[in-house]
Order: C-alpha cells, then sequence, then structure tokens
C-alpha cells in the first residue's frame, strides 16, 4: 500500500535519507526503529506528504504523492490518521471537540452522531469521560490515548505512529503498545511506528524495519528480524535489554 | 572585498526570496477563502478576539488621545483667538490619521502578537501538521479567517476610536476648558467630509489586513524553538507597526 523508492532528502544541507526503499506491508503493523537523529520521523512525514523527497518516488497505493498538492494530495490523506509524538492536540479545545474534530470538519457531521461516535472512539482508549478536560489538563499517556481516540475516528484504512510512547513511564509505554495493537487488530489498519522501546516492539510488531545511514539496513518479521547476524544491528537491538518474545505483550 | 559583496548578495537574495514567500502566503490565503467549506464560525471566533477583546485597550487609547489633543489644541488656537476652532482639529486629526494608526497599533500589540504566538505554538507542536494529515487546509482553516476578521475588525475599532477620541477632546476642550459646545461640534461639521471619513477606512481595511498577514505569516514560519518563537513575535510587532507607518504615508500622499 504504501511503497517509497530511492528516497532521498537533505534537511539544512545534511543528508538525511539517502535512497530510502521500503515497502509497507498492508494490514500489518510494521516499526522503524534507528538510533536519534537518522530520521524515523522525517520518514513517517514522507509518507503523508508532510515532507517531499529531492529525490525519489512515494507511492500510495497506486497514486505518486510526492509532487502532488492541494486537493489532489488532500484526497490521498483522507486514507490516512496520525498519531504525533505530542499528541498534537489542539490546546482550544476539548478532548471531545477534538475527537469530534475531523468528523465535524471532514464529514461535516452534527449532532447525536458526533456524540456517540466520540464516545465510543474515548471509551474504546479508556477515556470515557474524560470528554470535558482540555489537553492541558491531561497526563501524558492520556494525550496519547486522545490522540489516538482522534486518529481512529475516521476509521483510517492507514496509521501513522511517531514515537507514541516518548516520554512515558515503562507502565504506561506498555499499556499504550498494548492499545495500538488491540486497535489494529480489531481495525485491521495499516500501522506503521517510528519507535526507540526496544525490546517491546519485537512483541508487537508484525514487521521491523532499521534506518541506518539513510538507508533500510534491514527489513524483516519481528521474530526473524532478532535472528539478524549484522553485527551492529544485533548491538543496536541487544543494548535495549532481553529481546522479548513475539506476542509476549498481547495475549 | 568580494567576500562582503558576496554577503550582500546573499542577504539581498534571501530578501526578496522572503518577500515572495509572504506575497504568495496571502495570495494563498485569498485562494483558499473562496472555495468551500466556508468557515463563518471560524471568523466570528477571530473577529471576537480581534474586534471585541480589543474594544477596551482601544477605547482607553482613544480616550486620552482625544484628551491630549484637545489639551495642545486649545493652547495653540488660543493663540490665534480660535478656540472655536478646536472641534474639528481633533476631529479631523482623529479620522485621517490618529485614529487608523494609533487603533492598528493598538490591535498589533494586543492581538497581532497574540496570533503570531498562537499560530507559532501550533507549528511547534505539530498542531498545524496535524491539520495538514487530516485533509484540512491550515492555510483556509487557520489563516483565512484570520485575514478576513483583520479586515473587518479594524475598520470598526477605529470608528469607535474616533468617536471615542472627539468625545474624549470634547470633555477636555468644553467640560474643562470652557471652549463653547456649539463651537466645539459645529465646527466639526463643517471642517469634516466624507472624503475624510472614506480615507480612515480605507486606511484601517489595509492596516488590518497588514497586522493578519504579517502576524500569521511569522507564526506559521516561525523556526522550532520558544527562542524562534519569542522572535517570530517580536519580528511580527515590529514589522507590522513599520508597515503601518510606512504604509500610512503613501495613503495619505495619494489621498490628499
Amino acid at each position: 500500500m504504501i511503497k517509497l523508492v530511492g528516497v532521498e532528502k537533505k534537511l539544512g544541507g545534511q543528508p538525511v535519507l539517502q535512497g530510502v526503499d521500503l515497502s509497507i506491508p498492508v494490514g500489518k503493523l510494521t516499526t522503524i526503529i534507528g538510533r536519534s537523529g537518522e530520521g524515523k520521523s522525517v520518514l513517517l512525514k514522507h509518507m503523508i506528504g508532510l515532507m517531499q523527497p529531492d529525490r525519489g518516488e512515494v507511492w500510495v497505493g497506486d497514486v505518486e504523492i510526492s509532487r502532488l498538492s492541494g486537493t489532489r494530495l488532500n484526497d490521498v490523506r483522507k486514507r490516512f490518521a496520525m498519531l504525533f509524538q505530542g499528541a498534537a492536540l489542539f490546546d482550544s479545545l476539548s478532548v471531545f471537540e477534538n475527537v469530534a474534530f475531523p468528523l465535524r470538519e471532514k464529514l461535516r457531521m452534527k449532532g447525536s452522531a458526533v456524540t456517540k461516535r466520540v464516545e465510543e472512539k474515548l471509551g474504546e482508549v479508556g477515556l470515557a469521560g474524560m470528554g470535558h478536560k482540555f489537553p492541558a489538563e491531561l497526563s501524558g499517556g492520556m494525550r496519547k490515548r486522545a490522540g489516538l481516540a482522534r486518529a481512529l475516528v475516521m476509521e483510517p484504512e492507514i496509521i501513522l505512529f511517531d514515537e507514541p510512547t516518548t516520554g512515558l513511564d515503562p507502565l504506561m509505554a506498555k499499556s499504550i503498545h498494548d492499545l495500538i495493537v488491540t486497535m489494529q487488530r480489531r481495525f485491521g489498519f495499516t500501522a506503521v511506528m517510528v519507535s526507540h522501546e526496544i525490546p517491546e516492539i519485537f512483541g508487537i510488531s508484525d514487521w521491523v524495519a532499521i534506518l541506518r545511514k539513510g538507508k533500510i539496513a534491514l527489513m524483516a518479521p519481528a521474530a526473524e528480524f532478532q535472528r539478524t547476524t549484522d553485527p551492529e544491528i544485533h548491538e543496536f537491538i541487544s543494548v535495549g535489554g532481553t529481546v522479548a518474545l513475539p506476542g509476549s505483550l498481547v495475549g | 572585498m568580494t567576500n562582503v559583496i558576496e554577503q550582500l548578495g546573499v542577504r539581498a537574495i534571501l530578501r526578496i526570496q522572503e518577500m515572495g514567500r509572504m506575497l504568495l502566503f496571502v495570495l494563498s490565503a485569498c485562494a483558499w477563502l473562496v472555495r468551500p467549506p466556508f468557515r463563518f464560525h471560524q471568523i466570528m471566533k477571530q473577529l471576537h478576539f480581534i474586534g471585541y477583546k480589543s474594544v477596551f485597550v482601544v477605547v482607553l487609547t482613544a480616550g486620552f488621545t482625544g484628551m491630549v489633543l484637545a489639551l495642545q489644541g486649545y493652547y495653540s488656537l488660543r493663540k490665534f483667538g480660535s478656540e472655536g476652532l478646536l472641534g474639528s482639529a481633533v476631529a479631523l486629526s482623529m479620522i485621517r490619521e490618529l485614529g487608523p494608526v494609533l487603533a492598528a497599533l493598538m490591535v498589533t500589540a494586543r492581538a497581532g502578537s497574540a496570533m503570531t504566538a498562537e499560530i507559532g505554538i501550533m507549528r511547534i507542536t505539530e498542531q498545524i501538521d496535524a491539520l495538514d494529515t487530516m485533509a484540512i487546509n491550515p492555510m483556509q482553516y487557520l489563516i483565512a479567517p484570520k485575514l478576513v476578521a483583520g479586515v473587518i475588525g479594524v475598520p470598526l475599532l477605529v470608528a469607535i476610536f474616533d468617536v471615542v477620541g472627539i468625545y474624549g477632546g470634547s470633555l477636555v476642550g468644553v467640560d474643562l476648558l470652557g471652549v463653547s459646545e456649539g463651537a466645539y461640534w459645529n465646527s466639526i461639521e463643517s471642517a469634516v467630509e466624507w472624503k475624510d471619513i472614506y480615507g480612515g477606512i480605507l486606511k484601517s481595511i489595509s492596516f488590518g489586513l497588514i497586522i493578519s498577514w504579517i502576524c500569521c505569516y511569522k507564526g506559521f514560519y516561525t523556526r522550532q524553538s520558544a527562542e524562534g518563537l519569542g522572535s517570530a513575535t517580536t519580528e511580527a510587532v515590529v514589522l507590522s507597526s513599520v508597515l503601518i507607518l510606512v504604509w500610512d504615508y503613501f495613503l495619505t500622499s495619494v489621498l490628499l
């Protein structure tokens, strides 16, 4: 569904992506790992057209989006949702209004239909009865949950997660991971996650890719990825601690 | 020497690029303004913020400006025995110049800086990117309503400024300094022409556009740091204020 071909990007004159080739499996949870500053978030932003590559192509389905803009790009974006690192909730709106925002603004939905759908999503992420609160009144974990509810409310085909557990304690991080996996399994959307949470991500991801020196150095099913013989990758994934067995966090 | 010329050239090119980007920014916002969906609720919200919430500071400034004008004017006119012209002096100064310029400067300080900070924070915390990912154009949702609110709100505030200023002048001139009430108001009626009022409205509309345009632009392209946001806000206020004064000169020379 999402395919990147030879994507190159320089930021401030510095090469960040240097020929990324990546194909994201449909209906699976793919996690992209890599050292800080490798350009994982930059890569994610290319997938949804928030950044344009200097060279290369970004395909979403059968549409090449790297040169699209305006309405045509927006048409492609309707298939996406994104959970940002800081959740990117609108501070001037309550949690309820944040989740209702895409329904009201994009689908022009009104009244009880909005209320029903928003409350359903808030319930699914464990924020039932919290709709009246403002983002400033929420903890980091609750903000991420609200962001996830906003991402889910439009029932998108693809959801991008930009470091969804950054800044959270290990228990909260685990609960957010569990929530992401539960939602992904229930709704079957294609999920792409950028994360530093090693080894936890091996327990929740279907596929894992590592970005190194501006390229995808390895992409493999999670279990297979852990058996890599590449010494650098092995060292990187071993530093996080004991490698979890697949499925250890869910089920 | 070559290096110095090179540096100057680079700076000149960067400035021209920035000006081009600013022009494209406002053109893009205007283009999105006429495309559905029309966001009347957002326009009303911004009008409330730029207009209604600025009323107090505008009334306060206008009142004291009118009072000090009357005070200065009275002692200058008295030398020529023309105290009766005080009303026209206050009203013409207010309607032609001080009303539009001072009201616009007050709106820049109160609402313009807040606009830059709000949009800048939305940029830093990825709220603008979030709008993009929801296929909602930030130009249409965020910027266009602010431009409209500036263009509608500032002329209304200027009208309030003019009226309060003239009454402030009357308070000092008539009630404190003893100028005849009839002479004060009659001189206003005979001196103020429609073209003075049109000129004031035209100025205030363009000032409203300048404030919203510059302040939104600086917030939208703020650098990703607290320091960047601080400088963006300062630059927005300084640039808007300077542009208001420069544009006022050019517009006045055309209108006179």
